[in-house]
């Protein structure tokens, strides 16, 4: 290789250093290099010379690969976990200040189980608060690595505070269901507050909307993997403390479990951010993989009820296992999309993706046909009318992303497109949580 | 050489995407080619850092105002392509009403001020 080829190579080297700019990029950047260099010899400077003045005209490479990274902001991702090799190799990534949150989790909701008096099962009171026992530190631990300005930090309180105060102040009756209902819809709240201070309170900004969402899936994936060592964990400790003494197990058990399931909330949302590449090279292989499998059982089922007629007549569980299913997929699906490179072209999963959504979209239907006609029938009760606000909340966001998936597949809209119909969708999601938490209980007499 | 007017950074910023949809609304192009036209349309008035095109044609990319094709003509090397689609050709009708209503504007406020001369100066 002679000087000047040698050369290239070691800016290629350069520019590729940033993890925003990916390898075509580079090919795109080296032949605007190349063509550069070329007109300024045909106008009579030397190779050597050309080399300089193109290089000094692509601009500085710090600057350009910050330019990227805000057009990508799925690759700026990236960059911000990892800002560069030496910096990552110096400091611990706040892996002390995650533990410190992640104590002060598990300790909170230690001190509430004992303040319950831990008489068998949870009392109600711990069960409707048991959100604000923890994510509360998630939400403050982000406020912390974003360092929020005071403003913004009260913003992210609000609604923790809010939830409080609702949740204690509100006569719920004995045996409520709204009162389970908020339970259930409050930490999907919360987890939107987290949100707020996860994007570092530029909850308008679309990009970082999808950054949440990922974050969200990727936090899934960790803390169920914590959740399955911990179960093998458990497992063990219980085989071998019980030939020591019996129940000695169980009851080492009961402190750890709670205290760990708390304490995983924070270091999921650490290990996100800390291990990115681990979960990066992983998650789009999950999406892979269960995306067709959930497509092909959500076509087989909606198949089998249509044929079989039993569409018109679920029962109150099977509405419940449907909901949970829809969810899923939802779920799903916006993770799909939050991983996908947005300029790739519509291929194969797109179109994966278009039979889940449909299949999930003809099924939320036979679910609302069902639920109508018990309505129809027996009335409204706190449960019907949180699961027919649900059900009609995921139907609209069906319709929005089966009709530009297959505008998409068809070429005739831009994944962009797509992609922003969920996230403007978001706040939907929130609010109705927060009105099933705030709004229903009042209506039905907190019964 | 002397006498080149510096333009603001963020006009040519702004100036940007016009620009260069403007210029693929010609015909499809490669990065440098597109930078070269720039220069000759502004007489090499309107300086940019070379690199900071891609981010810009990529954005545009994003929004499906451009499509890319890698191609190797007949002569050269191996290069990307960007052609200007219909959303494209759009947004590029838009930015002209709103930049011919700038201009419009400012050319009215230049032609005021000619007419009243600045308190010391007359």
């Amino acid at each position: 290789m002679d000087v000047l080829e040698s050369r290239i190579a070691e800016w290629r080297a350069y520019v590729g250093r940033s993890r925003t700019v990916t390898e075509p990029d580079i090919d795109e950047l080296e032949t605007h290099l190349r063509d550069q260099m070329a007109d300024l010899g045909a106008g009579g400077l030397t190779a050597d010379e050309a080399f300089l003045v193109a290089v000094k005209r692509m601009g500085d490479i710090d600057g350009l690969s910050r330019e990227f990274a805000l057009e990508h902001s799925d690759r700026l991702w990236k960059q911000l976990v990892l800002p560069s090799k030496s910096e990552s190799e110096r400091s611990s990534n706040g892996l002390v200040e995650a533990l410190l949150f992640a104590v002060a989790a598990a300790v909170t909701i230690q001190i509430a189980l004992r303040g319950d008096g831990w008489s068998g099962d949870p009392s109600p009171w711990f069960m409707r608060n048991v959100s604000l026992f923890v994510v509360p530190f998630l939400a403050w631990y982000f406020a912390q690595q974003r360092k929020l300005p005071l403003r913004q930090s009260l913003l992210t309180a609000a609604p923790f505070v809010a939830g409080a105060l609702v949740m204690n102040l509100y006569p719920f009756g004995p045996e409520s269901s709204t009162e389970m209902l908020a339970a259930l819809h409050l930490p999907v709240a919360l987890w939107f507050a987290v949100g707020y201070a996860y994007v570092g309170g530029e909850w308008r900004s679309h990009e970082r909307r999808m950054d949440f969402v990922r974050f969200s899936g990727e936090w899934f994936i960790y803390y169920v993997l914590i959740a399955l060592g911990g179960g093998v964990l458990m497992g063990l400790t219980l085989a071998i403390l019980e030939p020591v003494r019996a129940g000695l197990g169980e009851s080492v058990i009961e402190w750890v479990v709670p205290s760990g399931a708390a304490g995983a909330v924070i270091v999921a949302a650490w290990l996100v951010g800390a291990k990115q590449s681990v979960v990066e090279n992983m998650a789009p292989v999950l999406t892979m993989v269960f995306t067709p499998l959930f497509a092909l059982m959500l076509t087989g089922s909606a198949l089998t009820y249509a044929v079989s007629g039993l569409g018109g007549e679920f029962d109150r569980e099977q509405l419940a296992v449907f909901d949970v299913l829809l969810i899923v997929v939802l779920g799903l699906v916006l993770y799909g999309l939050s991983a996908r490179e947005s300029t790739q072209r519509a291929g194969f999963m797109d179109g994966v993706q278009l039979v889940a959504v449909a299949a999930a979209l003809v099924l939320d239907m036979m679910v609302l046909t069902s639920m109508l006609a018990r309505i129809g029938d027996l009335g409204f009760t706190p449960n019907r009318v949180a699961a027919l606000g649900l059900n009609l909340a995921l139907l609209v966001n069906l319709i929005g992303a089966a009709w530009l998936s297959l505008r998409l597949l068809t070429g005739r809209a831009t994944f962009h497109r797509l992609s922003r119909w969920q996230t403007r969708y978001l706040p939907v999601f929130a609010l109705w949580a927060a009105g099933v938490v705030v709004v229903l209980p009042p209506l039905f007499a907190f019964g | 050489m002397s006498s080149r007017i510096h333009i603001d950074k963020d006009l040519v910023a702004a100036s940007a995407t016009p620009l260069v949809l403007a210029i693929l609304s010609e015909g499809e192009s490669y990065g440098y080619a597109i930078l070269k036209r720039v220069r000759e349309l502004s007489g090499g008035e309107l300086e940019w850092t070379d690199g900071m095109l891609y981010p810009l044609l990529h954005r545009l990319h994003r929004l499906g105002y451009v499509t890319t094709d890698w191609r190797i003509p007949p002569e050269g090397r191996r290069r990307k392509y960007y052609a200007i689609t219909e959303e494209g050709r759009a947004a590029l009708a838009e930015q002209k009403r709103q930049w011919a209503t700038v201009t419009r504007a400012l050319n009215d406020a230049w032609t005021r001020f000619v007419l009243v001369p600045a308190p010391g100066e007359v």
